[in-house]
């Protein structure tokens, strides 16, 4: 099963709140692989990228540092995506 | 099994099946079904969400059109939640191995989500346990309504659990199936207690957080008489509370054999027992018990239990339901008594900073002259049906029950000029229960026919105690030798001036005060129905010289545990068996 990976820093001023986490869930949804998001640090955490809930107690705030995984036939353009929402501040100023 | 002390407000036992209600009115069922029937209730799950999902949709789209894609967006992430496969399992996984409802499952895993939510740092993501809490309730609500339980046709015997009751409840419960109340918060005054005595059912209320432990089908006695709520008892508690059913029904009988018998002394001193009542349905039982009429008849419930304020019709048809029902024994309407604890929704909007000190009963009445008039308009063309007296409550200075008359007056007059029917000596008494009222009593008893004593407040107000603040509840004691000497002045003033006096207050249809008062003088005591039988026994035990001697006692003593140490112990010698 092809896999792909991307590590990242949360970037926008409000971090991963309830908008962004459902506009990420919402691309993640429309690939087929599994995508899975860690949070790095002290207390590191596992969320499917797929559930917003889980999503949203990742607590990503700004400058959380994220890998995103995903693993499945469109694995590569999964991370893509992904990873340009992050860089693209979820289209906040 | 779990123990909860409240407030008993109703009394009497019932050992019986729960369900609750939540503060919004719907039931919470049982927490967990037969194994067998797991698949059903996950495909119910499921039907759940598919709604909720088809109603939020609507109400996204209803909200940007109105205000905008901004706030509708709030709504993508209740939707996004409702479609997020990890909590839908978790869901389902409850419902399948642990054999959960559906509402308690997802009850259960979103507490999981919302605590976790509540824990975070970050204010902005941990103020979203709100969406949590709503998307709960959404989806509980959709749960719910599909198999809403009519209270209004119940199949069985069952206890109501609730936050509190609103008249719009009560108004919905079957009545032959509810055996007992018990709620989180309320008061003696509160509408359950109000309601649970006219059906004559035990109720407990002030319980706290009872109805987050109980849940539906479990099995709960409720102890109106002391204040207990036992949830889910062990077998020797049911055994207890079983036999304390099968003497009570024991005592009932036994004291129901005295209720043909005069209410009087071993050497023919007559009393008149009489009772207090909310509703004029609740006559029958208390003449059962041998009520010689009504003494109190309180007629707040037309204005709590109605959202409009009743007209005239409403309290003339109420009045003469009472009339009828009595059968020319007398009744004493109280007129409306309203504030304090008990408001209409009008003075709910602009609370008192001291209600109890507030515009409150005649007062009110006073201030609001043509509602003060509807009530007096039905109870003077009642008036020719029956023996029907009227009352003023809360009066403390004479100008005021002047005023009172004087509106009385206005009203008679008016019925005259209509060629309305009404008694025009109609009796007139008063509530003497502030301590400027019972001071004066000399002066009231030559302007009223009768005096009654309402020493709930009396005490209140002698002994500035809120009884209902639990820290200083220990305090409200009708026992205290102040109050003692208020109501002997205000008996004295009222066999000088001939006018009869009675007590409608609790103190009346205490055992442990029965001799005291009738050694006083008292000639009338007003109770509940269910007092009754207990308080003529123990006037029928004993001579008047024996009462006398008991009050020129009790009338001597400084301290009110000295007052009722001795009162036990005298009651105890003519009916052993009272305490």
């Amino acid at each position: 099963m092809p896999k792909a990976s991307k590590e990242l820093v949360v970037s926008n001023e409000m971090g991963l709140h309830a908008r962004p986490a459902m506009q990420f869930v919402d691309s993640a949804n429309q690939f087929t692989s599994r995508v899975t998001v860690f949070r790095g640090g002290p207390d590191p955490v596992e969320a499917d990228g797929k559930s917003v809930m889980q999503m949203i107690i990742l607590e990503a705030v700004k400058g959380t540092p994220l890998r995103i995984e995903a693993e499945g036939d469109d694995a590569e353009a999964a991370v893509k995506t992904l990873a340009e929402l992050f860089e693209n501040k979820f289209g906040e100023d | 099994m779990e123990i909860k002390k409240g407030i008993g407000v109703s009394p009497g036992v019932v050992i019986s099946t729960a369900i609750v209600l939540d503060a919004e009115d719907i039931l919470i069922p049982k927490r967990s079904i037969d194994p067998a029937l797991a698949e059903d209730e996950v495909k119910r799950f499921h039907e759940a969400i598919a709604l909720s999902v088809t109603d939020l949709k609507k109400l996204r789209d209803d909200t940007i059109t109105k205000h905008g894609k901004e706030i509708g967006g709030i709504f993508d992430f209740h939707l996004g939640i409702l479609h997020d496969k990890s909590i839908l399992t978790q869901i389902d996984k409850e419902i399948r191995t642990r054999h959960a409802t559906a509402e308690y499952a997802v009850a259960q895993v979103c507490r999981k989500y919302a605590n976790q939510f509540a824990e975070m740092k970050d204010r902005y993501l941990s103020e979203r346990v709100k969406d949590i809490y709503d998307i709960e309730r959404r989806i509980l609500h959709t749960l719910i309504g599909q198999k809403r339980e009519d209270l209004l046709h119940l199949q069985r015997d069952v206890v109501v659990i609730a936050h509190d009751l609103l008249p719009s409840q009560t108004a919905a419960l079957d009545k032959v199936h509810v055996r007992g109340f018990a709620t989180d918060v309320g008061g003696r005054t509160s509408h359950t207690a109000i309601v649970a005595r006219a059906m004559g059912i035990p109720a407990v209320v002030g319980l706290g957080n009872l109805t987050s432990e109980v849940s539906g089908g479990d099995t709960v006695i409720i102890d109106g008489t002391n204040g207990v709520v036992i949830v889910n008892p062990d077998a020797d508690q049911l055994e207890e509370y079983r036999e304390f059913e099968r003497r009570n029904a024991q005592a009932e009988i036994e004291l129901a054999s005295i209720r043909d018998l005069p209410g009087e002394t071993k050497d023919g001193h007559h009393v008149l027992l009489q009772a207090n009542i909310e509703f004029p349905g609740e006559i029958d039982d208390a003449v059962n018990r041998g009520a010689e009429g009504i003494g109190l008849y309180r007629t707040e419930f037309l204005y709590l239990a109605a959202d409009h304020e009743p007209s005239e019709e409403d309290h003339y048809v109420a009045y003469v339901e009472a009339i009828k029902r009595l059968a020319g024994k007398p009744l004493v309407i109280r007129t409306l008594d309203l504030g304090a604890d008990k408001y209409t929704q009008a003075q709910m909007a602009s609370p008192e900073r001291n209600p109890f000190l507030g515009d409150r009963s005649i007062r009110m009445c006073l201030h609001d002259i043509p509602m003060f008039k509807r009530q007096l308009r039905a109870i003077l063309r009642a008036s020719v049906l029956g023996d029907v007296r009227i009352m003023f409550p809360m009066i403390c200075t004479l100008m005021e029950l002047r005023q009172a008359r004087m509106v009385l007056r206005d009203v008679e007059e008016e019925l005259e000029d209509e060629g309305k029917e009404f008694r025009a000596d109609i009796p007139i008494g008063m509530m003497v229960e502030v301590p400027s009222a019972a001071l004066m009593a000399n002066q009231f008893a030559k302007e009223v026919n009768f005096f009654s004593i309402g020493t709930n407040d009396l005490i209140q107000y002698t002994l500035a105690v809120d009884r209902t603040n639990e820290k200083v509840a220990g305090l409200f004691c009708p026992a205290h030798p102040a109050v003692l000497a208020l109501i002997r002045d205000v008996i004295r003033a009222g066999s000088r001036n001939n006018i009869s006096v009675s007590v409608c207050g609790e103190m009346a249809g205490d055992p442990l005060y029965t001799l005291l008062l009738l050694g006083l003088g008292l000639n009338t005591f007003s109770m509940n129905g269910p007092d009754i039988p207990e308080v003529k026994k123990i006037i029928r035990s004993t001579t008047m010289e024996q009462a006398r001697q008991v009050a020129r006692r009790v009338m001597s003593f400084d301290s009110e545990r000295q007052v009722m140490h001795f009162l036990r112990e005298e009651t105890r010698k003519i009916v052993p068996e009272a305490f």
